[in-house]
């Protein structure tokens, strides 16, 4: 049980909670999304508590994050997309936070859930078609009409284009959470290894020492892919909402 | 070695999933999703819990989940649209507003240097040019005393020298006077010596007045 690179990934409630028959408890995971807002929050908030003209280290970070979203945003969806600018923002602080969590031993990675990834996708999708079709009305639906192509093959391209469009927050979501659950049993699996091995006399403690280096390497991929995803997420959905500001232009 | 006890084939997650759409409207389009990819990842990494469901695709907390995401996360974003967005906004602005301000001060202080620079310059050259036209006055001043110094003394010169001439004249024509007296004591002196006769006073006057006429 304890080698079981899945179990992880398995919740179990700390405080039970059901309303209508539901079940709302507060579980494993509602508390590391607590503490993944928390962490973010709490660093983003203290660190800039100073209000500093000459920022210390912490206050850098936060600005560097705030900058790097900024220039993210302006350069995916145009100074219109900066009203968005706290979406985006808080989704990637969040993402971010919640997968570098995760790398702590024994924490639970709340992205490494294809339900929160989700819904933080058709939140990304959600607020593209809300405010793409309050902006545009109909004229939103431009979004599957590319300019310049042939009559004969609009139905062909409307019909992908909107599949396309169809497909985003499964991709959106199915890459973050993917991404993360990957990682993380790949880890585990070689970290059991390692232990495994250990246990088998002097050769296996030799032969202890690959998964071992490779447990290492993966821990700083793990990391680098923490990142890497969270940006990800960012960028896209700047390029989404970058759709819902000038369907036209696309 | 760990991951497959090849555990058997479907999950019976499929039942629980029509609890889902109960829950919240968010939760009603993943779950078809999520039941599809479910049955192979569920063979390919179902451990030994016995819960039955791969954890991730187990929707009985998907309901919880998607509440405490929208709790957290919407208290995260308000935090994050109220308070820290502004904060670092204004943060950034105020700096970028005092170092717009800073390079203004600069610009302003290095023009005033630039003109102290000049009027220093300036004045430097009319205290040159000063100094110039007051060296060339005392110059101009030594030189007119000098010459009029010299002329002075020259003509002091000259006046002691004709008055020198004079005396020297008078010294001569004294002089002059005196030879012929002089001449003929010494003729007679002479005569008296040589033929030990005295020479009478007129011939000697004569002879000496010849002598003189003849010189």
């Amino acid at each position: 049980m304890a080698n079981d690179p899945i179990h992880q990934f398995q919740i179990s409630k700390i405080v039970p909670i059901e309303i209508g028959g539901i079940d709302f408890s507060f579980t494993n995971a509602s508390l590391f999304m607590v503490a993944t807002v928390a962490c973010a929050a709490g660093f983003l908030y203290f660190s800039t508590s100073q209000r500093g003209l000459i920022p210390g280290r912490a206050q850098s970070v936060a600005e560097m994050s705030y900058e790097f979203i900024a220039g993210m945003l302006r350069e995916g969806a145009g100074s219109h997309g900066m009203k968005f600018f706290p979406l985006v923002f808080s989704l990637f602080m969040f993402v971010l936070t919640a997968n570098l969590l995760g790398m702590f031993p024994y924490f639970f990675t709340v992205t490494s859930q294809i339900i929160v990834t989700f819904a933080l996708a058709l939140l990304v999708i959600g607020t593209v078609l809300v405010y793409g079709f309050y902006k545009h009305g109909l004229h939103f639906l431009q979004l599957f009409v590319p300019s310049g192509v042939p009559g004969a093959l609009l139905p062909l391209v409307v019909s992908i284009e909107i599949i396309s469009f169809l497909s985003r927050p499964v991709s959106l979501s199915v890459r973050l959470f993917a991404n993360m659950l990957a990682g993380h049993i790949t880890l585990k699996v070689f970290a059991g290894f390692v232990a495994s091995l250990g246990t088998m006399g002097a050769l296996g403690i030799g032969g202890a020492v690959l998964p071992l280096i490779m447990t290492v390497a993966l821990t700083g991929l793990e990391f680098l892919v923490a990142f890497l995803q969270a940006y990800v997420f960012a960028v896209l959905t700047c390029m989404y909402l970058n759709d819902a500001i000038h369907p036209g232009g696309h | 070695m760990f991951v497959t006890s090849a555990y058997a084939q479907t999950a019976p997650a499929a039942p629980e999933t029509p609890a889902a759409p109960g829950a919240a409207p968010a939760g009603d389009p993943h779950a078809a999703p999520a039941g599809e990819v479910h049955t192979e990842t569920g063979v390919a990494h179902g451990g030994e819990h016995g819960g039955g469901t791969f954890p991730p695709f187990d929707a009985t907390y998907f309901p919880s989940q998607i509440l405490w995401l929208v709790i957290t996360f919407g208290l995260f974003y308000l935090l994050m649209k109220k308070v820290i967005v502004p904060r670092v906004g204004g943060i950034l602005e105020h700096r970028h507003d005092r170092i717009a301000q800073d390079l203004d001060e600069a610009a302003r202080l290095k023009s005033e240097a630039d003109a102290a620079v000049e009027t220093y310059e300036r004045e430097l050259a009319a205290a040159r040019s000063k100094a110039h036209t007051i060296a060339e006055t005392a110059r101009e001043a030594a030189k007119g005393k000098a010459a009029a110094d010299r002329a002075a003394i020259e003509t002091e010169l000259a006046q002691k020298l004709s008055v020198a001439e004079t005396r020297i004249g008078e010294i001569k024509a004294q002089a002059f006077a005196q030879v012929g007296q002089i001449a003929e004591e010494t003729a007679s002196a002479i005569v008296d010596q040589l033929i030990g006769a005295k020479a009478s006073g007129d011939d000697i006057k004569a002879a000496v007045a010849a002598a003189k006429t003849e010189a």
